[in-house]
């Protein structure tokens, strides 16, 4: 199963680096990574998705990257309730005949036509991963010429837990774990 | 707030920061984009003593060797591009060992970098996988804060080393300089807090239940100075301590309970004592492969406990039944109220009776026509009474010094345990002589690794620097030859190693040196090295083909390890040699 993180960082230069280069140097697989600025001014906000099949190497990966000067905060929400989206712009050349399939699909899953021209059409949908790549399966018939995917974020449901620097021993707990507990909150 | 207000340069500021974290002493060499921050060092000649090593990976190991010995933050300073890059061998075995250093980098101009200027490199990035942080300099406002925080970073948590790269335009521009004592703000440095009530329970517990415990004392034990806290309780509880190469010295080698160094090269009764333990306390050490062995087979009986500053090194190798994420020293003294004192009689005569098989087979007690390694080690423990600061490189008389040089105090060993750096002795000992005044010290070296600093010889001569080289000159990199000798049927490929004429070489930096070929000499020489004031070189020419057993080799476990040979022309010594 796949694990998915979200991680606080300092919105300084050089912080996408320095996560990407602990991924690439500890062998974890990173599936991807989004990244934008939060609500707070100086604080961005990461979606990392991981695919790491060994449980005491996700612990480590935690560790790992809170270890990281710039890294204030992370969460495995693997197996929380959270929403979690992806947006994907498709590309595609299509015949007038095909039109009104194109249509169905794009009902079915909800998604939009952004850009229509003679060369061209391009779509948008923004959902969850699974449905995403149900909706590609369904353009297959058509011609596509390009996909672009964001990955994946995710936000948890409920109450907003506080990130702020003085509540990061709330996270205490994480840190003492046994491999128990390492396994029930990494799975 | 610092009263001071007043308009500096970048490059007095960042002296003047240096001068504020209480820095004597830096290791540098000069060039092109840090030309501004030596010309204003010589308005701080009086508070900063800085040294012009030969190679700049030289300045980061004095830096290292400075920060071992005193536990203070070292400092290495160098210009961008090949400067930079040269001192990435440094950081790395700084990084490794937990060692604090702060590298300072001059950078090319703001406006071109990104450019390929002349010697830009983006050793800010380059830097990311061997320092615990590192910092690009874009403002001339967040300098001194930026040097604050890096001191802060590096000696801090599991200590480190950090990178400060600074372009050329801001140590030239001016600025109010303010250094602040406010707290550093920095978000996302982790720091453990207190440790529950109940984890501290469970420790005790399991401690009072245990009948052949082990502590295992790594670096932690001296970087928590928590030496007396690690002894009080063996003491108490009667249990025998095993410690990492980097935990020489944290507790007492001639202390009964201390039973030496495990792992790869450990005595026998070291390693046998912790497969065959019920319960490991593993204290600030992280389960290195050459600690462990195999994994599989690996102390497969005993509960662990591991206390570690840094939480990603709990269960990171070996799964452990608690984790203590703490301060070393702070837990321990916490948990000592509630451990049992106990008398383990039986657990202390077994691992003595393994204790006994060794000793016969001990290498001190070989006849031999030419110089061991081993003894000359141990002459130079006892010429030193035991009381000198080693500073040994990488190969076998590293493993050597290891098991026949016994350390009573801490941070009388530095060596270069994580990265094995060969090269790393003479700049460290350098650097360590800045701190270590009065204590003699004593360079331990193969003729392989000596050859890789050589030049940092000037710097020993430039310095006075006072210190005495020990080369073990085999004629091979003997560690690499003795695995040709086991693993690839003794086809020596590149192994052999020639030198120069150490004495003639030495003669020519005005440094004394001596050679000698027989155990008798030894003491008597070290006599005249030890009479020295500065540099002194002592060449021990050395058997060509000694071993370093016992070994453990790659890939199974700490229990099946290679036995010295029983030696055929020796006679058995069971008496414990001490010094006078
Ligand atoms: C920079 C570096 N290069 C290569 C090695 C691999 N290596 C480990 S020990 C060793 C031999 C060391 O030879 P010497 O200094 O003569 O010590 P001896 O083993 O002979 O005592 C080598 C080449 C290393 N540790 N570091
Ligand atoms: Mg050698």
């Amino acid at each position: 199963m796949k694990q998915t993180l979200i991680t606080l960082v300092e919105d300084k230069p050089g912080v996408l680096n320095r996560v990407a280069s602990l991924f690439r140097r500890r062998n974890f697989n990173i599936e991807s990574l989004s990244v934008g600025k939060s609500e707070t001014p100086g604080v961005s906000r990461m979606t990392i998705v991981a695919n790491e099949p060994d449980s005491h190497k996700r612990g480590n990966l935690y560790f790992n990257l809170l270890k990281l000067v710039n890294v204030i905060a992370v969460k495995d929400v693997s197996s929380l309730p959270c929403i979690s989206r992806e947006t994907i712009l498709v590309k595609m050349t299509i015949g007038p005949e095909q039109l009104n399939d194109l249509n169905d699909v794009i009902k079915k899953f909800g998604a939009r036509i952004v850009d229509m021209g003679s060369e061209s059409t391009i779509v948008e949908a923004m959902d969850e991963e699974s449905v995403i790549n149900k909706m590609i399966e369904a353009f297959q018939p058509f011609e596509i010429t390009e996909i672009m995917r964001t990955g994946k974020i995710a936000m948890r449901k409920g109450k907003t837990h506080n990130i702020s620097s003085n509540n990061i021993n709330a996270q205490l707990d994480d840190l003492s774990w046994t491999p128990d507990h390492i396994t029930a909150y990494q799975n | 707030m610092n009263q001071t207000q007043k308009i500096l340069t970048g490059a007095e500021i960042i002296w003047e920061s240096l001068v504020q974290e209480g820095v004597e002493v830096v290791f540098g060499y000069p060039g092109g984009t840090i030309l501004p921050t030596y010309d204003a060092l010589n308005q701080y000649r009086d508070k900063v003593h800085h040294v012009l090593v030969r190679h700049e990976q030289g300045a980061t190991h004095m830096a290292d060797g400075y920060a071992r010995s005193s536990g203070k933050v070292g400092v290495a300073i160098g210009t961008s591009g090949p400067g930079a890059t040269n001192m990435i061998t440094g950081m790395a075995t700084a990084i490794l060992d937990s060692s604090p250093i702060v590298c300072i980098t001059g950078q090319v101009p703001s406006n071109v970098i990104g450019s390929d200027a002349f010697q830009e490199v983006d050793i800010t990035g380059a830097a990311i996988p061997v320092t615990k942080h590192s910092y690009l300099v874009t403002d001339i406002k967040d300098l001194a804060s930026t040097i604050r925080e890096a001191f802060f970073v590096a000696r801090t948590g599991r200590p480190g080393p950090v990178l400060v790269d600074i372009p050329k335009d801001i140590q030239n521009e001016s600025t109010e300089f303010v250094y602040s004592t406010d707290p550093i703000n920095l978000p996302g440095y982790h720091l453990p807090k207190e440790t529950n009530e109940s984890h501290l329970q469970e420790f005790a517990d399991m401690v009072n239940a245990a009948e052949k415990p082990v502590i295992l004392a790594g670096h932690g034990v001296l970087l928590s100075r928590a030496c007396k806290e690690v002894m009080d309780i063996a003491e108490k509880a009667s249990i025998p301590i095993a410690t990492t190469l980097l935990g020489i010295g944290g507790v007492p080698e001639s202390h009964p309970l201390v039973l030496g160094m495990m792992g790869m090269h450990g005595e026998s009764w070291v390693n046998h004592a912790i497969q065959d333990a019920d319960l490991l306390i593993a204290c600030g050490m992280r389960f290195d492969d050459r600690v462990t062995g195999t994994l599989k087979t690996y102390s497969p009986n005993s509960k662990k406990i591991h206390i570690d500053i840094d939480a990603s090194e709990i269960n990171k190798n070996v799964l452990v039944d608690l984790a203590v994420h703490a301060d070393l020293g702070t837990v321990l003294r916490k948990v000592y109220p509630r451990i049992e004192l106990s008398k383990k009689v039986d657990w202390l005569q077994t691992i003595n009776s393994w204790h006994k098989d060794s000793q016969s087979r001990d290498i001190i007690n070989v006849k031999s026509e030419r110089l061991i390694g081993a003894q000359v080690i141990r002459e130079i423990w006892k010429g030193t009474n035991g009381k000198a600061l080693i500073v040994s490189d990488v190969g076998q008389h590293q493993m050597l010094e290891a098991q026949y040089y016994q350390h009573d105090e801490p941070r009388t060993l530095l060596t270069s345990g994580g990265l094995g750096t060969m090269g790393f002795s003479l700049p460290a000992a350098i650097g360590a002589s800045f701190h270590e005044k009065d204590r003699e010290i004593w360079v331990i070296v193969g003729d392989g690794s000596i050859q890789m600093m050589l030049m940092e010889l000037a710097t020993a001569m430039q310095e006075n620097a006072n210190i005495n080289i020990a080369i073990i000159n085999n004629g091979y990199l003997g560690m690499v030859r003795q695995w040709q000798e086991l693993f690839y049927d003794a086809r020596y490929a590149e192994t052999p190693i020639s030198s120069p004429d150490y004495v003639k070489l030495a003669e020519a930096y005005s440094i004394s040196a001596y050679r000698v070929n027989t155990l008798e000499n030894i003491i008597p020489t070290m006599k005249k090295a030890q009479n020295e004031k500065g540099p002194s070189l002592i060449e021990f020419i050395v058997e060509e083909h000694g071993m370093v057993f016992p070994m453990v080799p790659a890939g199974v476990g700490l229990h099946e390890m290679i036995q010295r040979p029983y030696p055929e022309n020796g006679q058995t010594n069971t008496q414990e040699e001490t010094v006078s």
